[in-house]
């Protein structure tokens, strides 16, 4: 793709809300969850242009009708979504969820709750939190704000969220509901669906190459049909106006 | 009618050394925290902690009080991940560990409410949950799907411990933020006895709907074996609408996990005297 509705003057930042928004589309009317800054702006932006029928909380407990922005409390309540809900809402798999990972494979296993030898981590993380039930129940996309080859890796150290042969091997209901939609980096988007769930590079982002993703990678990518990321078309940067005036998104992706 | 008003050293003191302990509240959300406290103070240890984790666990793991965690992730939130945990994690300083789903947790408290010995679910399936927590069983399906599910045994506790809004002395309380987490699942799956809200303020049973309606009234005093009153119980996580999270404390008590030195200091300032000494040197800065 080149930048056909592109207004030239997008950040990186900007790219990466379009693409994590991107992984919404056809969504219709469910929750578009997104933990932290981009992923929330994200699903923010989906709701505000393409994908006007997605649920979007406040990221306390609260559904929000219209546009809220990043940081702001002036929100129009539109329903209720305690912990116990966002439970009840993902196990009927009523939800799609953009995650980070610390650690993704080449089988699209994802880890955010430890690193190195589980009796004694060199590095403690959260803990598994709700991956492995997000993963087994519905659409799962990741958001990887630094890729690199520690963050990809061959395989991963603690198993949180299913990959593709783990879902496969866990049952034929599980393998049917899981999903891996995208993976969106900062330099990136990614799925697995290439040849056997295969980790397929889509396009990168504008100014980067695909030397430099595959580089950055710590397994085989496929490479074919490579594009470029697109840009927000005019609609979409006025949206990421309204929707992060602060410009939260420009600190966490600063290219 | 019992008056089942207690002080939190009364309630710690109904606790015995290997007991399982439940603690309600979120990450650093509405934590009883003065209960925590009183636990700090306690000679008690070798507690099995559930827990979704966030200051508790790291200040219960710091001093020692820790055999077994059952947790699905600890963070203190807006500081993403609790320095006093990654420590004992790091010096692989709890004995025994039982992380699970999110989801996997709310289920083994629930099966314990409802006396169940476990309750089905596909959350956990296929993750290194299973690998990690060898105890962990399936079951078929018994009609026609015949599918292989996850048997999330009961999370049965010894006491609970949960931090609310209001309370009246006979154990009714209410909860006026936005979410009641899941005290009452905690409050369900504890042995009766050994039941404890805290809460802001103890009011006369007839304002409990002075502040809200009656959908705030999720904890009934059967659910309730002692009450506490316990302003800033909470501190210093959030307890909305009383106050928020005290983000300028935590992140002290954040850093203080730097080294030995600066945790002795926080500790002195803060951890060695009763909770009044505590809520004083917190309000002296």
């Amino acid at each position: 793709m080149a930048e056909p509705a592109g207004t030239g003057a997008a950040t990186r930042a900007d790219v990466c809300a379009v693409a994590i928004a991107e992984a919404f589309r056809g969504d219709g009317e469910i929750f578009a969850s997104g933990m932290g800054t981009l992923p929330m702006l994200g699903a923010r932006l989906a709701r505000a242009t393409f994908e006007p029928d997605l649920l979007v909380s406040d990221g306390e407990a609260f559904y929000v009708a219209g546009d809220l922005p990043l940081g702001s409390d002036d929100k129009v309540i539109e329903g209720w979504i305690p912990f116990r809900s966002v439970f009840d809402t993902l196990w009927a798999g009523r939800r799609h969820v953009v995650m980070g990972a610390s650690q993704l494979d080449a089988e699209g296993n994802q880890n955010i709750s430890n690193i190195g030898p589980w009796a004694r981590p060199s590095a403690q993380l959260l803990g598994v939190r709700g991956a492995p039930g997000n993963t087994v129940n519905h659409t799962t996309s990741y958001w990887v704000p630094n890729h690199s080859t520690r963050v990809f890796v061959p395989q991963v150290d603690v198993v949180c969220g299913l990959g593709y042969r783990r879902a496969a091997e866990a049952g034929a209901w599980i393998d049917a509901h899981h999903e891996i939609r995208r993976v969106v980096t900062n330099k990136a988007v990614l799925d697995f669906n290439g040849p056997d769930h295969r980790c397929r590079l889509l396009s990168v982002h504008p100014g980067v190459t695909v030397e430099e993703v595959v580089e950055a990678t710590g397994f085989e990518l496929v490479t074919d049909g490579v594009t470029t990321t697109r840009e927000p078309t005019a609609e979409e940067q006025a949206a990421l106006g309204r929707l992060d005036p602060a410009g939260l998104r420009h600190k966490e992706v600063r290219a | 009618m019992s008056d089942k008003r207690c002080t939190e050293d009364e309630a710690v003191a109904t606790l015995a050394d290997g007991m399982t302990i439940g603690i309600g509240g979120w990450g650093s959300r509405r934590k009883p925290m003065s209960m925590v406290r009183a636990i700090l103070r306690s000679p008690l240890k070798d507690l099995t902690v559930v827990t979704y984790g966030g200051p508790d666990v790291g200040l219960l793991c710091a001093a020692g009080k820790v055999r077994k965690l059952v947790y699905g992730f600890v963070s203190l939130d807006s500081i993403a991940l609790e320095p006093h945990f990654r420590i004992a994690r790091q010096t692989g300083s709890i004995p025994e560990l039982q992380e699970l789903d999110e989801g996997m947790l709310q289920w083994g408290l629930y099966a314990a409410s409802l006396r169940l010995p476990f309750l089905p679910t596909r959350s956990g399936l296929g993750s290194d949950v299973m690998a990690l927590n060898p105890m962990l069983k399936t079951v078929r399906s018994p009609y026609a799907d015949g599918e292989e599910l996850l048997a999330m045994p009961a999370l049965t506790l010894d006491a609970a411990f949960v931090h609310l809004n209001r309370a009246d002395a006979r154990g009714n309380a209410t909860f006026l933020g936005p979410d009641l987490y899941f005290d009452d699942l905690f409050l369900g799956a504890a042995a009766p006895g050994r039941r404890f809200v805290s809460a802001e303020r103890i009011v006369p049973t007839e304002d409990l709907l002075k502040e809200g309606t009656f959908h705030t009234m999720r904890i009934t005093r059967g659910m309730v074996d002692g009450v506490v009153e316990a302003p800033f119980g909470a501190h210093f996580t959030s307890c909305e609408p009383d106050y928020p999270r005290d983000e300028v404390f935590q992140k002290a008590y954040a850093d203080a996990a730097v080294d030995a030195d600066a945790w002795r200091a926080f500790h002195e300032r803060y951890l060695e005297g009763s909770e009044r000494d505590y809520q004083e040197a917190v309000a002296r800065g």
